[in-house]
């Protein structure tokens, strides 16, 4: 049975004057992974970084419209909460370079002031690396710094830091544009492992990866949603010229 | 062709030269002048001159703890007051790099670094020491922490610039408050820079002599309170330096010795914090 986890509802965005986001409304079903593609410029990332708020450091960013999170418009909560159940996974893996491993993972707890019981911890830290199949690798060098790690490791640390606090919509924005193809590809296995239990929301240059990993696609354009629906629909028949060109590389 | 090649290799050399030569010149002064307070002033350290109080005029010996201790003191209390707002002027700074205040704060600090001390030292006793009725310690702190200040709001602003906007994203993206991302991502992240500003801002003021003169003025006797006067190291070498008695000239090479020893210190400490807390990101 298929529900929906996030809704946009005529959704706006602009940085100063200049609007990047156009009237989008998308409906993300649960436990799936979205691909969010299109061409450099096309307002993907902005898109996701509006879903947990992020957008807002940017100090001359507005919207309009809704964005709905379990029927809760986002604009109305503290982004302080929003943020703790939506994760999210950046371009660069950015582990803390003062924190160990460990330390790195339950971050989002000690840096929020909730107390863990060492058990706890422990616990939260085994899960989340076995989760990110990061556990054989570092289980002996928990309280080394995260930033030894290689490149691929980093980012699946990132991703064991962000669904250690549990979230309900982990959001990825390229996460694999960094890295070597190896590193690339236990990410994508990571993330089908991973959609059990989270929504995923991937922003990806990659048309290969997007069609590999996801179950529905997003075509923006220049700021709008210019097509919709099941991955498989969109790489066969695209409905759109624009998407069919893209797909086709004929521009992007 | 081989002439003016040989005639190019030679320019060459000779510039090689010139820059190795005018390097080694310029060790020369600092040398020179190590060597002279060394020798000077190694025969006037002994036991009795780090727990002694100054003698009258007449009597041989005799040491400076009353200037060890206001030091400490002094340069304890300006650092108090300096770290906390120097520390949140840079956070402030790097944070807000274009807003309006950063600007006009910005140009604040430039004009309060080339301010003479002795200018901050008149000023801090028209609005200190006169209204509050006498010289103190305290005053002289508040001199200090001026004079300190714009070293740990430049040291701590373009260290945390420095810091990719990566690690702070990451860190509200995990729904941490601003202020605690910056206290415990941030500045973590950049303390080995914070730091080693703080301390060049304590070699700073260590030697600093002008403000002091008008504000926590001196005091031949070891004093704990710091709203009374209070003696320091760069204060009694003023006073004896320029004093008539040979045994008061040879206390102030003494007290020269061990200011430089101090400021050396504090220099080697400012390399070992960059190396030992460098963070690599």
């Amino acid at each position: 049975m298929e529900s929906s986890v996030l809704k946009s509802e005529n959704f706006n965005a602009w940085f100063g004057s200049a609007q990047v986001l156009k009237d989008v409304s998308i409906e993300i079903t649960r436990n799936q992974v979205t691909a969010v593609m299109g061409p450099s410029g096309c307002g993907k990332t902005t898109f996701i970084r509006c879903i947990n708020r992020m957008h807002e450091l940017t100090h001359d960013a507005s919207v309009s419209g809704k964005i709905l999170f379990d029927d809760t418009d986002v604009y109305k909560i503290s982004p302080i909460l929003l943020r703790r159940k939506i994760g999210m996974v950046f371009q660069q893996p950015n582990p803390f370079p003062t924190m160990s491993i460990y330390q790195n993972i339950i971050a989002g707890y000690t840096l929020n002031g909730i107390s863990l019981t060492k058990i706890q911890k422990d616990d939260v830290v085994e899960q989340s690396l076995v989760k990110t199949s990061l556990w054989d690798e570092v289980k002996d060098n928990l309280h080394k710094k995260g930033t030894f790690l290689s490149g691929g490791q980093q980012q699946r640390l990132c991703i064991a830091r962000s669904i250690a606090m549990k979230p309900e919509i982990l959001l990825l924005d390229e996460p694999t544009s960094a890295l070597d193809p190896i590193s690339t590809s236990k990410i994508e296995e990571l993330l089908y492992e991973l959609k059990k239990q989270y929504t995923i929301i991937i922003v990806t240059h990659n048309m290969q990866q997007a069609g590999r990993i996801s179950d529905k696609t997003a075509f923006f354009y220049i700021g709008e949603l210019i097509e919709y629906g099941k991955t498989k629909d969109i790489f066969t028949n695209p409905k759109h010229e624009r998407t069919q060109n893209y797909i086709t590389g004929r521009f992007g | 062709m081989e002439n003016n090649i040989s005639f190019r290799n030679f320019k060459n050399y000779f510039f090689k030269a010139i820059i190795l030569l005018l390097t080694a010149v310029s060790v020369v002064p600092l040398m020179l002048i190590l060597y002279y307070i060394v020798r000077q002033g190694i025969s006037a350290i002994n036991w009795d001159f780090f727990v002694n109080l100054p003698k009258p005029v007449g009597e041989i010996g005799g040491g400076i703890f009353n200037a060890i201790i206001g030091s400490i003191i002094i340069i304890f209390l300006a650092s108090l007051i300096a770290i906390p707002i120097g520390v949140s002027i840079g956070i402030y700074l790097s944070e807000n790099s274009k807003s309006r205040i950063s600007y006009f704060s910005r140009l604040s600090v430039d004009v309060l670094q080339g301010i003479p001390s002795i200018v901050l030292g008149i000023i801090i006793y028209l609005w200190f020491v006169k209204p509050f009725g006498g010289f103190s310690a305290i005053s002289g702190s508040i001199a200090l922490s001026l004079i300190m200040l714009p070293s740990i709001i430049k040291s701590t602003e373009e260290t945390l610039k420095l810091i990719p906007n990566s690690l702070k994203e990451a860190s509200l993206a995990l729904g941490v408050p601003f202020y605690k991302t910056i206290l415990r991502v941030i500045i973590p992240a950049g303390f080995s820079g914070i730091l080693s500003g703080i301390i060049l801002g304590i070699a700073r003021i260590s030697g600093e002599t002008a403000p002091l003169l008008f504000t926590s003025f001196g005091n031949p006797f070891t004093s704990y309170n710091v709203l009374k006067p209070m003696s320091s190291i760069p204060l009694i070498i003023f006073n004896y330096a320029t004093s008539p008695y040979e045994d008061w000239h040879r206390l102030a090479w003494g007290a020269s010795f061990i200011l430089i020893i101090f400021i050396l210190f504090l220099n080697i400490l400012t390399k070992l914090t960059e190396k030992k807390w460098k963070v690599q990101f």
